[in-house]
């Protein structure tokens, strides 16, 4: 989505970007960036929270008006409330990393045999 | 759990994703989109409330009748009627946290209809937006962004807000 930003941008149309994957869009770089320090998902405020959304829609407009110059970073004061979720998102210890190994190992396979199918199919 | 101090209080996907993946056994981890230089910066061409802005989101609309998953394709679709569900299963959101059963949390078409009512921007887009989340940051680049910007012209936008899940 940042490089669709940056494309934008490029061609003239003024754009915010709503997100909560702070890196990846810094990494990007992008005209202007509303961070929304929330699980990924709700972006644009917790489901069914209509005044948390109007407020963060709110703060996008206020950040396209307001940046003057690129690469500007707003962290909305919106807050989750419970924070476990930042360790537990793509968590890896020493309790799942077999599991883990496993499932890519299983996905391999799947995606080889996918493959031979395809051949076997198309020859 | 809260915030330890110690540590960087935002999550770092970039690192959360090498990590996990790695461990899944990918050796190759992936290359996000990197620049340090300074990227365009496109002034508003008038006062917000006389602009027409236009949403961008990563969801897909719901599968065609038959079908399991939408195309991965750009895409544009009406305000008007705007689906009561989008289809997110295939996308990297925090599915134990949260959920996206209500689309204001991410395509916030009413929540903009309400500023436009309030006169706070010119008008929506007849349409919004879809663009893929896609692995080839090349197609993005050369093939989705292109298509995305091209119907912002049909629609005559003048400001987009794009918002990735």
């Amino acid at each position: 989505m940042s490089l669709v930003a940056r494309h934008l941008e490029a061609a003239g149309i003024p754009t915010v970007i709503v997100g909560s994957a702070r890196d990846i869009v810094e990494q990007a770089g992008v005209a202007r960036f509303l961070f929304v320090d929330f699980p990924l998902g709700n972006p644009m405020g917790k489901p069914y929270e209509t005044g948390q959304q109007r407020h963060i829609v709110e703060q996008a407009l206020t950040l396209l008006e307001r940046a003057w110059a690129p690469r500007t970073t707003v962290q909305s004061d919106v807050v989750w409330g419970d924070d476990s979720w930042r360790a537990a998102f793509m968590r890896v210890d020493d309790g799942n990393r077999a599991a883990l190994a496993a499932a890519g190992e299983a996905r391999r396979r799947e995606q080889a045999l996918a493959k031979t199918d395809g051949r076997t199919r198309s020859s | 759990m809260t915030i330890d101090p110690a540590y960087r209080s935002f999550v770092s996907y970039i690192d959360k994703s090498r990590t996990f993946y790695g461990a899944h056994g990918y050796e190759h981890p992936y290359r996000w989109a990197y620049d340090a230089g300074t990227p365009a910066f496109a002034p508003l061409p008038g006062p917000l409330p006389s602009l027409r802005l236009g949403v961008i989101t990563t969801s897909y609309l719901p599968a065609p009748a038959g079908e399991d998953r939408p195309p991965k394709a750009p895409y544009a679709a009406s305000v008007e009627r705007p689906p009561t569900s989008m289809f997110t299963e295939d996308l990297s959101w925090d599915k134990e946290a949260t959920h996206t059963d209500d689309p204001e949390s991410y395509l916030p078409l009413a929540r903009l209809a309400e500023q436009v009512g309030q006169g706070r921007i010119g008008s929506l887009s007849p349409r919004f937006y879809g663009v893929p989340t896609e692995y080839s940051q090349r197609r993005t680049i050369d093939v989705d962004a292109p298509a995305i910007e091209e119907f912002l012209r049909e629609d005559q936008v003048d400001v987009a807000l794009l918002v990735p899940l």
